[in-house]
């Protein structure tokens, strides 16, 4: 199942005109904690409504499939979403539009798996993009970030910030990490860039200057090779520019993840760019040798870069074994257990986030199933012929048989 | 959306591409092993290193992917390759950063075994001459402690450095009541002397043990005489014993290849096997004996010496393959340089070498040399690397003589005739000592040393490893690892 982050509320009242948008977090009715002004009862019965107006609650979101007419007895501001956002919990955060209704989820509390959208823009274009680049001017997803973060959890474990290129506006993405290190010094932020940016010492010393003591730079390197890099990301000059700034963030002593996507034009030389990973680069922090998520610019791109896993396996095992000799830390995201050899178990992680992930009915017989990346649920969803639950005796049989 | 670009868009025109500084050797009729600048090898044939040579490589081509990855070729627009292989050298050369790390304290001359293959030890019972003093020992201290690295390593060696055990635990408590430096002691004995006592005081101050053991009963006892031909059972008593009462990781064993060792390597092995050593280091003949006398004896030596330790590596190997880690650790440290960056300052293979950088030896009559062979020369009359007198030099006096930097400068591998153009230079080092032994020239002509053979000998035997047998292969890497 994918979870519908966005959406349209069916029903609002009592947002001035003044401001195009709010930004929202939701409480429980009978919550203590100290109130917000951006604080909205969620409300999922008549019941709650009246519960909510007796606590003098002046803000109320409704989560139901009806309509309601409130009749005067309540003068606040009011949002009313489909019950298919019933997932809203306390402690959530959303961005509301006051003219369109429109709004996203911009933050679960009880979800692993948070992520701010920074800019649509982007230096790069990749084959596989997942969050094709838009050319428009979206500064104002910045405001809405530096708007949210005082609202978010400061005990939230992990956040991460994603673009488009999230270093396109680089002095005010920085100033909202500062942000973060103040209120969310306890969080770990991952921020997917292509690092490009970072070839600038400008930019790096100010990435630098954050200091927030959990922050990491995600970056993709997709190959040893500068042409074949730049095909993938189809940008001349990147690969070059994407290796000297986590050159320079490594010499600033900065936390670095290497991500490398898996299709057709990286996969079949994994194992290379495994060891010249392990072979130029093992101080960086962390590898992830990641499943294409098939969507986006990656359908229009299917017959370019659809390659089944379980032929890339083999390489990937040794690319596995060549950062790990290395001392590198290294992962495998995406790709569930049974199109992956055993020897690459161990670094295969639950990677898809929940709103997302999803399993197929072969799945329910799948001993594996709970340490199982499963599957994307977006897009066009591509499945390996080697989806095959894994069931311990079988194992055992096919070991005496061979 | 926009269009996608084709491939070719990407690639460089071949007036935009650039070689880097890289090594080769023949290695084949029509093959040629290359190493870049951080010693990353890579095989290529004659057709593609002369292509390559003129530039004749285009993107897709095969030859362009295999050069731009190995650091062979880069775009003359492009810096990270360049910046790549700066951080990487930096790293690999960083252990310059810790100046002189080892200090041995030659705290006796006298020994009770009379080990033919030694060329320093005496049997005399004469305290007087052949014991070091104390005010000799704090003088040496003083300059120890007057290296500028944060962490020192005191060895104590002799003659059996036993026999002089007082002055030890005198040397021991004085350095650590000296603040600034962190402290590692090692004891380097025969074991024969080895009682409660000495352990006691190993315990209480975290005392390393290196102790020799050369083989079976009958090998050892040949090359270690000692009046009661027991020198194998009291070394094996004593590593059981130390590693009870120390720990298991608290005592190491050398072994010492001699002529009889040759034919043995097996039954070397196993006896560090047996005795439950984590691995063994297969160390080369002396060359400050009978193997000095001539040049072409020496390089024939180590042909000899290769063959020897080709087989004890196979059987290393093959002991790990039936499930038992055991390493040969002289192939590890190579492997490490080979296959890692990290920085190796392994006193007898680095560039520049590790005389004086990176030890300093106090002889028990206070001269002070630039490494252990220095001082076994200094008693065949031959003082080219006795640097002074702990009485009237300091660690800054000592450091810059003009002997050592002599001996220094002139022994660099990056700039040597045959070694600045050799395929394993990164990982090799230089030897200013051997070669002013062997040649008389701390350079040396490099196709007449044996230090060189070996070298050559055992890298061109890890790599074919490396290269051609996946399961050993599997094993060396876990050496290598981190």
């Amino acid at each position: 199942m994918t979870l519908p982050l966005y959406g349209t509320a069916s029903q609002s009242a009592g947002f001035s005109s003044d401001k195009a948008r709010s930004i929202l977090r939701l409480r429980s009715v009978d919550s203590a904690a100290e109130r917000h002004v951006a604080d909205f009862a969620i409300a999922r019965t008549p019941d709650d409504i009246r519960r909510a107006i007796e606590a003098d609650w002046p803000s109320i979101l409704f989560v139901s499939d009806g309509s309601i007419d409130l009749c005067g007895t309540f003068t606040g501001q009011l949002v009313a979403v489909p019950p298919k956002y019933n997932y809203l919990a306390d402690g959530d955060v959303i961005g509301f539009d006051h003219a369109s209704r429109k709004f996203r989820t911009l933050y679960r509390r009880n979800s692993a798996h948070n992520s701010f959208l920074v800019t649509e823009r982007c230096n790069n274009y990749c084959l596989m993009c997942s969050q094709p680049p838009k050319n428009v001017d979206d500064r104002w997803i910045l405001s809405e970030i530096r708007e949210s973060l005082p609202l978010i959890d400061p005990a939230t474990r992990a956040l991460t910030f994603t673009g488009g290129e999230t270093l396109s506006d680089w002095e005010d993405f920085t100033a909202v990490l500062k942000e973060c290190r103040d209120r969310l010094s306890a969080t770990a932020i991952q921020v997917l860039t292509n690092g490009r940016a970072f070839a600038d010492s400008r930019i790096v010393d100010a990435w630098k200057e954050i200091g927030h003591p959990n922050l990491m730079a995600a970056i993709p390197v997709y190959a040893s090779v500068d042409h074949v890099h730049d095909h993938v990301v189809q940008a001349k000059g990147a690969f070059d520019e994407t290796i000297l700034g986590i050159l320079k963030l490594k010499d600033r002593g900065q936390r670095v993840e290497i991500r490398v996507v898996l299709h057709a034009l990286t996969a079949p030389i994994i194992e290379d760019t495994g060891r010249w990973i392990a072979r130029n680069l093992p101080f960086v922090d962390h590898v992830a040798l990641m499943g294409l998520e098939n969507t986006g610019f990656a359908i229009a791109n299917d017959t370019m870069l659809w390659m089944d896993p379980v032929d890339y396996g083999d390489g990937l095992a040794r690319a596995v074994d060549h950062l790990s000799a290395a001392g590198v830390n290294v992962s495998v995201y995406n790709l569930p257990k049974c199109v992956l050899p055993k020897s690459v178990w161990p670094h295969a992680l639950q990677s898809i986030s929940d709103w997302k992930n999803g399993f197929v009915e072969e799945c329910d017989r799948c001993d594996a199933k709970t340490t199982c990346s499963g599957f994307f649920t977006t897009g066009r969803p591509r499945f390996s012929r080697g989806v095959r639950a894994i069931i311990s005796q079988r194992d055992e049989s096919t070991a005496l048989a061979g | 959306m926009a269009r996608f670009l084709r491939p070719e868009s990407f690639s460089a025109a071949t007036e935009d591409l650039l070689l880097l500084p890289f090594n080769f050797e023949r290695a084949g009729a029509h093959q040629y092993l290359v190493a870049n600048m951080v010693g990353d090898f890579v095989r290529l044939s004659e057709e593609e290193l002369n292509r390559l040579v003129d530039l004749q490589v285009r993107p897709g081509d095969g030859l362009y992917e295999k050069a731009y990855a190995a650091h062979l070729v880069t775009g003359t627009n492009q810096k990270a390759q360049r910046q790549l292989l700066a951080a990487r050298l930096r790293s690999r050369m960083s252990f310059l950063q810790q100046t002189t790390p080892l200090h041995i304290f030659v705290v006796t001359l006298r020994c009770e075994h009379s080990c033919p293959y030694c060329q320093v030890s005496r049997q005399s019972t004469d305290r007087s001459r052949f014991d070091m003093n104390e005010q000799t020992a704090m003088s040496a201290l003083d300059i120890a402690f007057a290296s500028p690295t944060a962490r020192i390593k005191i060895e104590f060696q002799g003659g059996e450095p036993l026999l002089n055990f007082p002055l030890i635990r005198k040397i021991v408590a004085a350095a650590k009541q000296r603040s600034g430096k962190q402290l590692d002691f090692v004891i380097a004995s025969n074991l024969a002397l080895l009682d409660d006592t000495v352990l006691e005081f190993c315990k209480e101050n975290n005392v390393l043990l290196s102790t020799s053991l050369d083989g079976p009963a009958d090998l050892h006892n040949k090359n270690r005489p000692r009046p009661d031909a027991n020198s194998h059972e009291l070394a094996v008593a004593g590593i059981r014993r130390a590693r009870e009462i120390l720990g298991p990781d608290r005592i190491g064993a050398l072994m010492t290849t001699t002529e009889a060792s040759l034919d043995r390597v097996d039954e070397i092995i196993d006896e560090y096997l047996q005795l439950g050593l984590d691995g063994i280091f297969l160390r080369p003949l002396s060359p400050f004996g009978f193997a000095i006398k001539t040049k072409q004896f020496a390089k024939y030596d180590a042909q000899k010496w290769l063959a020897f330790y080709e087989r004890g590596l196979r059987r290393v190997l093959e002991i790990n393959r039936q499930g038992t880690p055991f390493r040969e650790f002289y192939a590890a440290l190579l492997l490490t340089r080979m296959l890692s960056d990290r920085p190796i300052g392994y006193v007898d293979l680095r560039s520049p070498a590790g005389a004086g950088l990176g030890a300093l030896v106090y002889n028990y009559d206070g001269s002070v040399f630039a490494s252990d062979e220095g001082r076994m020369l200094a008693e065949t009359g031959d003082d080219a690397f006795r640097l002074g007198h702990v009485e009237h030099d300091s660690y800054n006096s000592l450091i810059l003589s003009d002997k050592l930097i002599g001996a220094i400068s002139s022994s660099l591998t990056q700039c040597a005739p045959e070694c600045s153009t050799c395929v394993y230079e990164s990982h090799c080092g230089a030897d200013p000592v051997y070669h002013h032994a062997t040649q008389g020239d701390a350079l040396g002509i490099k196709p007449l040393s044996a230090f060189c053979a070996r070298q050559k000998g055992i890298m061109g035997l890890l790599l074919d490893i490396l290269e051609n047998s996946p399961e050993d292969a599997a094993i060396l890497r876990r050496w290598a690892a981190a």
